[in-house]
């Protein structure tokens, strides 16, 4: 956020903060030793608030939980931000001297009173203004969340939406203050960081910038492409026109993982060449006309990763890879060199600090550093920097360095893309469950003794409702599709809210229901909002239900 | 508007004690028992650990300090500027000896590497009250396939129990249940590991000091005479799973991982895992579905 795609704030910080809105995140169960740092800021005596549809097992340890409406954050965030200025517990000097549209955003928010927000939020009016003034007045706080913010065709707006509350609270740039998003994959951060994103080169250094593209010229020997590439939403769009006929999947199980995977299924089946690399045979690699077998990159190779607080850690080769695999990069080494490019063979420190010396962020971080301090956090500029705990001190200098001011945003609320309907009356989101992980291709692997598989997680008053007895099998409709599978009752939901994980896309083919309506800036589908309807099985009476 | 406070403040307070006759000072708040390790003294401990708020149950640590009428655990005994203590008197060395013997005498001590060596140290012989005590003599509970439990090894130092509540896990799923010879750590109404509210992280196991909680692939390999630690090495790399960044030791024989931990002075971790970073790893040998 402001410039660069990373998490403000170290885990250390939330141990002294005072206050916690962990918002659109079950990090109890998705980020779990996260979740102890947490937990110590709670022991230490911060106040939290959690804003999540589900009563999650985070939100148990919170003072206050705000049950929110599915897709209703923008209004929230809005309705929290008007009382934060109704009520005069903005940080004026903040604002004046460090952001730039405070007056669009002041009118902007000024319909979102606690009335509206009640009505659209689904929460008392009395909890928006408690967790409003006590954000605003609190020493320090955090705002966290993790893809109950980003899972929705609005995504990017629900960021925003939260940046405005740190900008009017010059709760941003400061020891246990900051915006923190929890990345949910090892090294997602360290992914974009590296420049596997469309736009950008390694160290967020912008493709369109003729200087950057000269320095990454020099230095690999080849000319580079100015225009972005696509990203991964827009390249199942580039499939359905027929523009894109290939494609080369690293590490990725899209045939499982997409939002209406039927739909994805197809359009993967119907290319001209699909090659995936992978240390399974996944759905994907089944789909597959080349899989190129891989080893395990945290166990059996060496390199580096980067955590949610920005850390760049090494990973050690521990085991030697099965039969044929190979290490990734050793792959695209040996494909360099059927292409006529002879690149060797790869050289793990050599690499990273050839990264070092092109991204400034990462600049004083070399190989050997990282062994010898055991990780450091960027922006890490020259060799005589600890690295960053957190992110933004400038915001707080007299000086700003000419950087542009933050900017707020003025946000308008829009609700989930698919409404409820007289179809399909019931709301389902998705989530994880504490000992699994995605499509399962590596959780799968263990035997847990609190695994419930996929189950569809239903209120005990709905279930009374449709006359359903817990852990019945039943259909489960979207308009994209239906699948069968056992409800769970579950009284941590609202009624008319239903929940599924979905780790085990061989038993329940979960995403069959999820909406792929995306957000265009972020290309991120809208997991967490569909419309579903729930039907009992044949075998029993066969009535539609719902 | 730069007198925001940006980094939270260092206190350099110290204080000097005299170990064995040497000054040795430590930061204020310290223990002697960091005191002691800081002068190079070993000093035997089972219900401590690094990460662990002190409980003062098995008492091994314990030293003498000059105008105290009863010898101190220096686990838990702040220093403070002027203490004299001796960690290798007669009445230290013959406190732990006691402590190991009474250990030694009721439970199975044949997995608990450093009380063993300890016991050698300080010449404890359990058999010198006459016959071994009573043990519990119960079949290990084997009830999953992640951890089992040996009550026959637990020599009650709470550390699981501290590792699970709040020091830790915040899961409080077992605790102290019974009194005198029945007491033993126990999940709610000692119904099964499955049943109880354990989310399997492992953390408890990762404290225990005897082996009474163990990994099953441990458990197993030691069944099978094929535990062998002489052939096991460690690699520290980062979790698979989610975004935190977890280090890991990988412990692995004969080209397999046989073991998970996390190292306790890890700043992410703090020595503890999740049930995915601890035992989700089979995938790596290929191993599906459990």
């Amino acid at each position: 956020m402001f410039g660069a795609g990373g998490g403000t704030s170290s885990y250390a910080e939330i141990e002294e903060t005072d206050l916690i809105l962990l918002w659109g995140s079950n990090a109890r169960e998705a980020h779990p030793i996260f979740f102890h740092h947490l937990l110590k800021g709670i022991d230490n005596g911060a106040r939290m608030y959690a804003v999540d549809p589900r009563r999650t097992s985070s939100a148990k340890f919170a003072d206050v939980w705000l049950g929110i409406e599915v897709g209703s954050d923008v209004a929230l965030a809005n309705a929290v931000g008007r009382e934060i200025i109704a009520a005069g517990l903005t940080n004026e000097e903040f604002i004046a001297h460090s952001t730039q549209g405070f007056e669009e955003y002041r009118a902007a928010v000024e319909p979102y009173t606690l009335e509206m927000a009640e009505a659209e939020v689904g929460v008392p009016a009395d909890a928006i203004r408690e967790m409003a003034h006590a954000y605003a007045t609190a020493e320090s706080a955090q705002i966290l969340w993790t893809l109950g913010i980003t899972e929705h065709h609005n995504a990017v707006d629900n960021v925003l939406a939260l940046c405005n509350l740190a900008l009017l609270t010059g709760h941003i740039g400061r020891w246990g203050s900051g915006l923190v998003p929890l990345r949910g994959q090892n090294n997602v951060q360290g992914g974009g960081d590296m420049g596997a994103l469309p736009n950008k080169f390694p160290g967020f250094q912008n493709i369109d910038d003729p200087e950057a593209r000269k320095k990454f010229e020099t230095v690999y020997g080849a000319e580079l492409n100015p225009e972005p590439g696509l990203h991964l939403t827009l390249m199942f769009e580039a499939m359905e026109r027929g523009d894109l006929r290939s494609v080369y999947v690293i590490g990725e199980n899209p045939a499982d993982s997409e939002a209406d995977i039927q739909h994805a299924r197809k359009l993967l089946s119907g290319l001209d060449l699909l090659v995936v690399q992978d240390i399974f045979l996944t759905r994907t690699a089944e789909l597959a006309d080349v899989v190129l077998p891989a080893s395990v990159a945290w166990a059996e190779s060496n390199g580096t990763v980067t955590s949610s607080e920005r850390r760049v850690q090494r990973v050690r080769a521990a085991v030697p890879p099965p039969g044929e695999a190979r290490d990734d990069i050793e792959i695209l080494f040996a494909l360099a060199d059927r292409m006529g490019h002879g690149w060797g063979s790869p050289d793990p420190e050599a690499l990273w600090n050839e990264l070092c010396s092109l991204s400034p962020l990462h600049g004083g971080m070399t190989w050997q550093r990282l062994e010898d301090e055991g990780g450091l956090q960027w922006p890490c500029p020259d060799l005589d920097h600890p690295g960053s705990p957190f992110l933004h001190g400038w915001l707080w200098e007299d000086d700003l360095g000419g950087r542009p001011r933050a900017p707020f945003s003025a946000l308008v609320h829009q609700g989930p893309h698919e409404a409820l309907s007289e179809d399909f009356p019931l709301r389902l989101t998705t989530g994880r469950a504490l000992d699994s992980y995605n499509t399962g291709v590596q959780s799968g692997g263990y035997d847990s003794p609190i695994r419930y598989g996929d189950a569809l997680d239903v209120n005990p008053r709905d279930a009374e409702r449709l006359a359903l007895v817990d852990g019945e099998r039943v259909l489960v409709s979207s308009p994209r599709g239906s699948v069968e599978m056992p409800i769970r009752i579950q009284p941590d939901l609202p009624v008319g809210l239903t929940f599924t994980t979905f780790h085990f896309p061989d038993l329940v083919d979960a995403n069959v229901l999820t909406n792929d309506a995306w957000d265009k800036r972020s290309g991120t589908a809208e997991f967490k909002a569909a419309a579903i309807r729930i039907e009992k099985l044949a075998s029993t009476d066969g009535a539609t239900v719902g | 508007m730069t007198d925001v406070a940006n980094q939270p403040l260092e206190t350099e307070t110290t204080v000097t004690i005299s170990v064995d006759g040497a000054e040795v000072s430590v930061a204020a708040g310290e223990t002697i028992l960091t005191a002691c390790t800081k002068a190079g003294i070993d000093t035997p401990t089972i219900c401590y650990g690094p990460t662990l708020t002190p409980v003062n149950a098995c008492r091994v640590c314990v030293v003498e300090l000059d105008g105290s009428r009863t010898l101190v655990p220096s686990c838990s005994r702040p220093a403070e500027d002027g203490m004299v203590v001796q960690t290798d008197s007669e009445r230290v060395r013959h406190s732990r000896k006691m402590v190991l013997e009474f250990l030694g005498s009721g439970v199975d001590l044949s997995e608990a590497d450093d009380l063993r060596a300890w016991s050698e140290q300080y010449g404890a012989d359990p058999t010198r009250y006459g016959p071994a005590a009573e043990r519990m003599n119960e079949d290990v509970k084997v009830q999953d396939d992640l951890y089992v439990r040996d009550y026959d090894k637990c020599v009650l130092c709470y550390k699981c129990v501290e590792a699970c509540g709040d020091d830790a896990q915040h899961t409080f799923a077992i605790s102290m249940a019974g009194r005198g010879f029945g007491a033993r750590i126990s999940t709610e109404f000692d119904v099964t590991l499955p049943e109880s509210a354990c989310v399997y992280c492992g953390n408890c196991v990762a404290v225990c000091p005897t082996n009474a909680l163990q990994f099953k692939t441990e458990f197993d390999l030691r069944q099978a005479a094929n535990w062998r630690p002489e052939d096991q090495s460690v690699t520290t790399t980062v979790c698979s799973y989610c975004g935190v960044g977890c280090n890991l030791e990988l412990h692995t024989q004969d080209e397999r991982i046989v073991k998970v931990t996390s190292p306790n002075d890890h700043s992410v971790t703090s020595g503890n895992l999740c049930i995915k970073g601890r035992f989700g790893w089979q995938y790596v040998h290929g191993d599906t579905d459990g």
